[in-house]
């Protein structure tokens, strides 16, 4: 069992009348890249701020890398990376002058030239900040994040807001950041980017976490159901089909049927009985679902609402 | 703790160029308040050309020029924080070690030391423009604009701490300081005020950075004006009380 190196018991903060959180319990551990997933207001980001130290929480207790990030704030910092949702950086501060000045503030860093070269930005160092596209920018803060080599990286929605290209870039450094050792803590609402990114992940609704695990596990206790969609010219699918065990309904329009079952062994079965038939196919495909089902499922609503 | 000023010093240093990148940063803060001087004090001098007839006229215009140079600091003060906090440029510095003090200090120490060089630009241009009315000390005039600056500073905390948007820091920012300079005693004797108002110019660190600024220029000088630096000395530390309470980092 690897080291827990984030631990959350029972999280509560309120702004006011506002439960931003009312209870959040969760383990981190080494290694690995955890994210948070929820709808906006959901609580993923004081969840993750409380985390850091930059939130005082109302209840419950956290650790991070065995320290409490209220007490041991200073200890804290120099050795968790911290990217943040909408915060910028002075208009006109260069590249360099952003990277040098955060390197000043910590212990022991990186080199800049080879973490600015490893993000893409070496040709960018003499630019203003504000002169950089968004996936720029957010590579910035990613160096920014990294340049004392911490042990724990946070990242609040990174990709938000950047066109593919750019988000795939961003999930190749995150790939990247596990692949040397950090342990990263991030929050997303694109399930795509969850499912492929996190080897686990926490649903948090309305200030609550609601279900853990990777994402494979999640689909697999939520939305067992499977689908295999074929084409082919014959009439009596339903009666050819009944001996799939795990089938539960057939639904043909014209040529093209599709099965409803359940389980990991379904499709096989259905291959299994297309083939002992002779059946002709002229289309096959199955659709799995993904961690949005899932969300959907849980929540009664999908991410965007 | 070395590592920790080093990166004050870092801070600062990249707060200046930034400010000095700004169009019209320079020209607003440093570049008005001297013009203003050097156009007011020439006609000052051309009206009056008789040396016995100067009055306390020139150097309330040197005064005035300070007080805007020093007003100018904190309108851009309040402007930079309220902008960093919307952009949440103070969220990303306060999650790194530095120090909520530090990363507030450094933008302090930006705009006392762009008032400093006003200052040295501003007695250059008075000892050329109205020559034998500019005899005072530089020292001396220059700390009382540094404690009225860190006075009226403090203010400016104050009214960045409670102003909702950075679009709404300039027109308040304006609304709250140029009355003050009007009530300063500059243009009309605070005594002479109806009472209300006599109360309210005695409360304002403006008035009483001018009554200083006026006795070191007059010659009465630190001692016959203990009372007045006491007054900023406490605008000070009250604003920086209440700026710790009520000061929003996003």
């Amino acid at each position: 069992m690897p080291r827990t190196v984030i631990s959350v018991s029972h999280l509560g903060k309120r702004y006011g009348s506002t439960v931003a959180v009312s209870d959040v319990s969760l383990e981190v551990h080494e290694g690995e890249i955890f994210g948070l997933i929820g709808p906006n207001g959901a609580g993923k980001t004081t969840t993750m701020e409380c985390v850091e130290g930059l939130r005082k929480p109302d209840r419950g207790t956290i650790h991070v890398l065995g320290l409490d990030p209220q007490r041991d704030a200073t200890a804290l910092r120099q050795r968790i990376g911290v990217q943040h949702q909408e915060a910028h950086l002075q208009k006109r501060i260069k590249v360099w002058e952003a990277v040098d000045l955060w390197a000043s503030l910590y212990a022991q860093v990186v080199d800049a030239n080879d973490l600015l070269a490893r993000l893409g930005l070496e040709e960018k160092r003499n630019a203003w900040f504000m002169t950089l596209s968004g996936g720029q920018k957010q590579r910035l803060f990613v160096a920014l994040a990294l340049i004392h080599d911490p042990e724990v990286v946070f990242l609040d929605e990174l990709t938000t807001g950047l066109d593919p290209q750019a988000r795939r870039a961003i999930w190749e450094l995150i790939v990247g950041m596990k692949e040397r050792g950090k342990t990263v803590f991030l929050t997303t609402h694109l399930m795509e980017e969850a499912e492929r990114l996190c080897d686990r992940v926490g649903i948090i609704e309305h200030g609550a976490l609601i279900e853990i695990g990777s994402p494979a596990e999640l689909v697999a206790k939520h939305c067992p159901e499977r689908r295999v969609v074929f084409t082919s010219d014959i009439a009596d699918v339903a009666a050819r089909m009944a001996d799939v065990p795990a089938l539960r309904s057939v639904a043909s329009a014209g040529s093209s049927h599709t099965l409803h079952g359940e389980g990991d062994a379904f499709t096989t079965d259905v291959i299994h009985v297309i083939a002992r038939e002779g059946i002709h196919v002229r289309g096959f495909r199955t659709e799995h679902p993904t961690l949005e089902d899932v969300f959907l499922k849980l929540t009664g609503h999908g991410i965007r609402d | 703790m070395n590592g920790l000023l080093k990166g004050f010093w870092k801070l600062t240093w990249v707060e200046i160029k930034v400010f000095l990148r700004e169009p019209l940063g320079v020209v607003g803060t440093l570049g008005i308040p001297i013009l203003l001087f050097v156009v007011l004090g020439r006609t000052l001098r051309d009206a009056q050309p008789a040396a016995d007839t100067v009055s306390q006229a020139p150097f309330n215009v040197a005064i005035l020029a300070a007080l805007m140079i020093a007003v100018n600091a904190v309108m851009s003060l309040v402007a930079i924080i309220s902008i960093y906090r919307e952009g949440g440029i103070l969220k990303r510095l306060r999650a790194t070690p530095l120090s909520p003090l530090t990363i507030l200090s450094a933008q302090v120490l930006v705009k006392l030391l762009f008032t400093i060089v006003s200052l040295v630009l501003l007695m250059l241009a008075g000892r050329r423009i109205l020559p034998g009315t500019m005899n005072v000390s530089m020292i001396s005039f220059g700390a009382a604009l540094l404690l009225s600056s860190l006075s009226i500073l403090s203010l400016g905390f104050i009214i960045a701490s409670i102003i909702p948007t950075a679009r709404f820091a300039q027109p308040i920012g304006a609304a709250v300081l140029y009355p003050m300079i009007a009530l300063s005693g500059l243009f009309y004797p605070v005594d002479k005020l109806p009472t209300p108002l006599q109360v309210l110019a005695q409360a304002l660190p403006t008035t009483h950075a001018v009554a200083l600024m006026q006795g070191v220029w007059d010659g009465s000088g630190w001692s016959a004006h203990w009372m007045n630096a006491v007054a900023l000395v406490v605008v000070f530390a009250a604003c920086s009380a209440l700026s710790t309470r009520w000061f929003r980092w996003e």
